[in-house]
């Protein structure tokens, strides 16, 4: 690169370094707000893919499936340009002209949809790697199948797929750069707009990447001490094998 | 106070249980025996509903197990079930694991919880290990906080799976102390178990089944005398040479 210009001041220049701090916040608060949907819908997806409810379970699959099957793309742009057109007319006239941050908003809804179906397949697969021995312990001291769940089941199971869990959140985290396609300023929209406006691209993008591992980092460290903490004594860590 | 009436159970075209009839009065240990695969813990299992079965009634007390409106949890509450691999809440101490129905189920509060349960696992010798995890516990001592969980809901009856084939040689007699200490007090118990000895020493009766069907229901002093039938007979000089 000998003839780029280096000019990493101008990112803590007026306006751009409340671009990137903005941006950065709306990918936080898309993937927060998006993962406390993922997390307990697709909590109760899983469960109720393991039940033994038959019309439970399918609805279960149904979702999994449809989810995530159709490119997250294409799901975007559907949540954002077709839906808004079946809806009822009402609706629809809500939608677009008075719902507030329709785009922020239609990107929380489409992400948090999406990784519930993934976090349903682990919590599922959690759930499933549970011996069948320890339902029937649960029940046979009369506690109810809701109750075996709660306190015998999911315990385990959540323990197990901590890792599963944590790389899940950390795709939302990604996937919620895929907001920029329908017009949110976060943060890899953010650093595009200011490569257009100052041709900084190798600062703007730089800062950008180490902005997202430092998240990355973060949350890695942090879930490590929640699987510490959550380890079961005597067992060498479940589901890490 | 259990009771099966013609029992039976398919799996599709194969007949796990064929026809089972029994009854264990209050205060009876009745031991079943029987090959591999004969349908023994199934029918453990249909005696607290947690295997349904196809045709056929099961009592307790006279509330029948498979009706629909029956509550089964609350009928469940009143019957201990111990299992082969002890299935204990691994990640619950012993402590924990005895106190958890006791507080979700019979809605004791936590110190009369705590009570009970510290009182059964010094009845087990097993005082200091209530902090323990169970996979800290060796097996035997796994199994005995497991008995003591049963027996924390002040049950009726006791179903035992096998207790003891899952453990070391040096760990039966650990757990089977505390079963026939039970069978002492009078505990109404179920046992399905390949230990001749104990079942010499504390069975009222013998059931013996082959094939998914009850072939011998015996006094334990008949059944070890002659057994009446052929099957039962070779099972038993296969099982007393060891
Ligand atoms: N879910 C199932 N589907 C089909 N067959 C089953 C199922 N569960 C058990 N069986 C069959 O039913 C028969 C009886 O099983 P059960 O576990 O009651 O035998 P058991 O006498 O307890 O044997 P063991 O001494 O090995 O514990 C076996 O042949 C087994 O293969
Ligand atoms: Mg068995």
């Amino acid at each position: 690169m000998g003839s780029y210009r280096w000019n990493w001041p101008i990112l803590l220049a007026d306006p751009y370094y409340g671009w990137i701090v903005s941006g950065f916040g709306n990918t936080c608060l898309i993937a927060v707000l998006a993962w406390s949907i993922a997390f307990p819908l697709g909590s109760a997806i899983g469960i109720a893919r393991t039940t033994e409810l038959r019309p439970l379970r399918l609805v279960g699959t149904i979702y999994v499936e449809v989810f995530r099957n159709i490119p997250l793309l294409a799901q975007m742009f559907l949540w954002y340009f077709v839906v808004p057109e079946l809806l009822p007319q009402d609706w629809g006239h809500w939608v677009k002209r008075d719902m507030p941050y329709p785009q922020f908003l239609t990107s929380v809804l489409c992400l948090g949809l999406y990784t519930a179906s993934r976090v349903a397949e682990q919590v599922r697969s959690g759930l499933e790697a549970i011996p069948r021995g320890q339902h029937h312990a649960g029940l046979a001291m009369g506690l109810t199948p809701a109750q075996v769940y709660r306190y015998v089941r999911l315990p385990v199971a959540y323990r197990i797929i901590i890792p599963s869990l944590t790389s899940d959140f950390l795709g939302v985290f990604k996937n919620s750069s895929l907001a920029l396609t329908i017009g949110v300023l976060e943060l890899t929209s953010q650093a595009r707009q200011i490569e257009e406006y100052t041709f900084a691209a190798f600062e703007a993008f730089a800062t950008a990447t180490l902005l997202y591992c430092a998240v990355t980092g973060i949350v890695i460290l942090a879930m490590r001490q929640v699987e510490r903490r959550t380890r079961i004594p005597g067992t060498i860590a479940i589901g890490a094998q | 106070m259990i009771e099966l009436k013609n029992v039976s159970k398919w799996y599709g075209e194969f007949r796990v249980l064929d026809d089972c009839s029994m009854r264990i009065a209050k205060g009876e240990v009745v031991v079943i025996c029987g090959p591999s695969g004969s349908g023994k813990s199934t029918l453990i299992k249909c005696m607290n509903g947690l295997e349904p079965f196809t045709r056929g009634e099961v009592t307790i007390d006279g509330i029948s197990v498979g009706a629909p409106d029956t509550q089964l949890p609350r009928l469940r509450a009143r019957i201990g079930m111990v299992f082969q691999n002890f299935e204990l809440f691994p990640h619950m101490s012993a402590a924990a694991n005895i106190n958890l129905a006791q507080l979700k189920v019979l809605g004791r509060d936590r110190a009369t919880a705590q009570a009970k349960t510290d009182e059964l696992l010094a009845r087990m010798g097993l005082a200091d290990h209530a902090t323990k995890f169970p996979a800290q516990l060796s097996g035997g001592q796994q199994q005995r906080v497991a008995i003591a969980r049963a027996l924390a809901m002040d049950p009726i009856a006791m179903l035992f799976d096998e207790p003891t084939s899952a453990l070391d040689p040096e760990m039966i007699t650990e757990v089977l102390d505390v079963m026939v200490g039970l069978a002492d007090e009078g505990m109404t118990m179920a046992v399905v178990t390949h230990e001749m000895g104990f079942a010499r020493k504390v069975a009222h009766r013998v059931v013996f089944m082959d094939e998914g069907a009850i072939i011998e229901d015996a006094s334990t002093a008949a059944f070890f005398g002659t057994p009446r039938s052929e099957r039962a007979q070779q099972f038993l000089s296969k099982i007393l040479q060891h």
